[in-house]
């Protein structure tokens, strides 16, 4: 018998209205080890699935599953207690509190001295955190914001990571700097859902795709074979049948 | 003369400080403004008097007066059941009003519901202690005169030094405690904090237990410097959300500030205006603070 996968969701159907579904039955799994890359379009409904795994959007049929237990309708602050970590796309930390007030409440599941000492050793990882550990989040640039809420959501080690566009607003340099730290985070066993803008970059970085449009599922499969895909950028991202796109291949 | 304005000002604004703290945060984390917040001052001030009446049935220590105060041990242990009295009921009106229709319904008619909330709590006080006037003591108490010839009395020194205790305290609470940063970083996002562990139902429980309580004892200390009667919340409306608005909602401190800015500018301005436009005050204060800077002063602008 095969293991379960760390992520499974199947069919989900779901929306921020109970009569107004966003997505349509939208099936995606994720591996422990594997970085998994939603894209598709704007308004397609990537980061309500995201949402629907963390537990912030209501399911209304379908259902996910964490290494094969059903955890559908499961409040988002024990999904966390589970091993599910989530940086939102915006507002993905809280600005008027301290770098070390964040990584408190990123804390929340754990017990006061573990946490505590969960904060040390994740500080030793993103050594910038230590230093700004007392100025307000806001006060961060984009890129710290962004470790910021990686490490937040990292406090509880994770089975799953959830990143819903983790480069958005950032310089190309942080960006890259960011996957890194994505695919070290699966290099260490996490299985990584992320949804991603910059399409060509998360391919690369990605083992496999899932390609999403109004809702549903249209193409999976290995991340390379999406990159080689014309077709992808032409029909579902907006893309020309431009060298920009066969040179993301390459 | 403006010496004792300024010590009056305090003195309502340490109330009104007290009363705003609970107001702001529900506001700010359960998105509605609850008109019925202010009743929660009536009801700390008339359960006080139950447990009161019971603690000096004891007779003894109990029932005899501390140094210059109008009071004894019985009131301080009234005040603290009346602060687990008062937010037995505010989690009660969560419960079974205010959570229920925050699913069923919006935000405004969560804010008419309060409306009806308000009104129910405040006869239902009529109907159980009648609309007379009511003392905690009938012990006479003589000023102390400070420098500058301005007059308090021992309970009001007692009041100022409750308050800056209380706000003490929930200062280290919001700022030390696990439970207490997390209330505010569910201020700041409640679907962020729940996604990061945090159990937001949890710190609404907090939230309302927390304010009922500052209402309570806003609520026992004006009826111990004052008089307890029915209106004691409703008088008190105005300044209450014009100190939650001022400060900005979700923030202690600008809970605090505005309370004091409130009490301050009410006793100021009859220095300049006849009494009877008094209660005006708070509600001008409103309409400035909206027109200058609609997130308050510890607000954080909407972007």
């Amino acid at each position: 018998m095969t293991a379960p996968h760390v992520l499974e969701a199947r069919d989900v159907i779901a929306g921020y209205a109970p009569d107004l579904p966003i997505l349509h039955g939208v099936s995606v799994h994720v591996d422990a080890g594997e970085v998994v890359s939603i894209i598709g379009p704007n308004g397609s409904g990537k980061s309500t699935l995201v949402k629907a795994i963390a537990g912030l959007v209501r399911v209304s049929a379908g259902n996910v599953r964490l290494d094969g237990r059903d955890i559908t309708g499961v409040a988002a602050h024990k999904l966390a207690a589970e091993g599910v970590g989530y940086v939102p796309q915006t507002g993905n930390v809280f600005a008027t509190l301290t770098v070390r007030e964040n990584l408190v409440i990123g804390g929340a599941p754990l017990a006061k001295a573990a946490a505590l000492d969960r904060i040390e050793e994740i500080c030793t990882i993103y050594p910038i955190l230590e230093e700004r550990m007392h100025d307000k989040a806001g006060s961060l640039s984009g890129g710290q914001r962004q470790i910021l809420a990686v490490a937040r959501a990292l406090l509880t080690k994770p089975r799953l990571m959830l990143l819903d566009e983790p480069t958005a607003s950032l310089s190309p340099m942080a960006a890259g700097e960011l996957f890194d730290a994505v695919r070290t985070l699966a290099e260490g066993g996490a299985a990584v859902l992320m949804v991603e803008q910059n399409v060509k970059a998360a391919l690369r970085m990605s083992d496999r795709g899932h390609v999403l449009a109004e809702g549903r599922n249209r193409i999976e499969g290995p991340a390379a074979d999406l990159l080689a895909d014309e077709g992808i950028g032409e029909i579902f991202l907006g893309f020309r049948r431009d060298a920009a796109w066969k040179e993301g291949a390459g | 003369m403006i010496l004792q304005h300024i010590a009056d000002g305090i003195l309502s604004g340490a109330i009104v400080a007290l009363g705003a703290i609970g107001l702001s945060f529900t506001m700010k984390m359960l998105r509605f403004a609850n008109f019925s917040h202010s009743e929660l001052l009536t009801w700390g001030a008339y359960s006080a008097l139950v447990f009161l009446a019971f603690f000096s049935s004891f007779g003894g220590f109990f029932d005899q007066t501390i140094g210059p105060f109008s009071f004894g041990a019985d009131l301080l242990l009234a005040m603290l059941c009346a602060c687990i009295a008062t937010s037995i009921i505010a989690l009660l009106l969560h419960r079974f009003v205010f959570e229920r229709l925050s699913r069923m319904a919006g935000h405004m008619t969560m804010v008419f519901a309060s409306f009806g909330v308000a009104l129910t709590l405040r006869h239902l006080v009529v109907l159980i202690w009648g609309s007379d006037p009511i003392y905690y003591s009938r012990e006479l108490q003589f000023a102390i005169l400070l420098p500058g010839n301005v007059r308090v009395m021992p309970d009001q020194v007692f009041l100022l030094g409750l308050t800056v205790v209380v706000v003490i305290a929930l200062h280290l609470f919001m700022s030390r405690s696990r439970t207490g940063i997390a209330m505010r970083g569910v201020a700041e996002s409640p679907d962020l904090a729940r996604a990061s562990g945090v159990n937001v139902d949890r710190i609404i429980t907090w939230v309302w237990a927390i304010g009922a309580s500052g209402a309570a004892i806003g609520g026992v200390l004006y009826g111990m410097t004052v008089q307890l009667r029915p209106e004691l919340g409703f008088s008190l409306i105005l300044p209450l959300f014009a100190a939650a608005i001022l400060g900005g909602t979700g923030s202690l401190y600008g809970a605090v500030l505005g309370g004091l800015i409130v009490g301050l500018s009410e006793n100021l301005s009859v220095m300049v205006i006849p009494t009877t436009y008094k209660p005006a005050v708070p509600f001008l204060l409103i309409l400035a603070i909206l027109y200058f800077r609609p997130e308050g002063i510890f607000g954080e602008r909407s972007r």
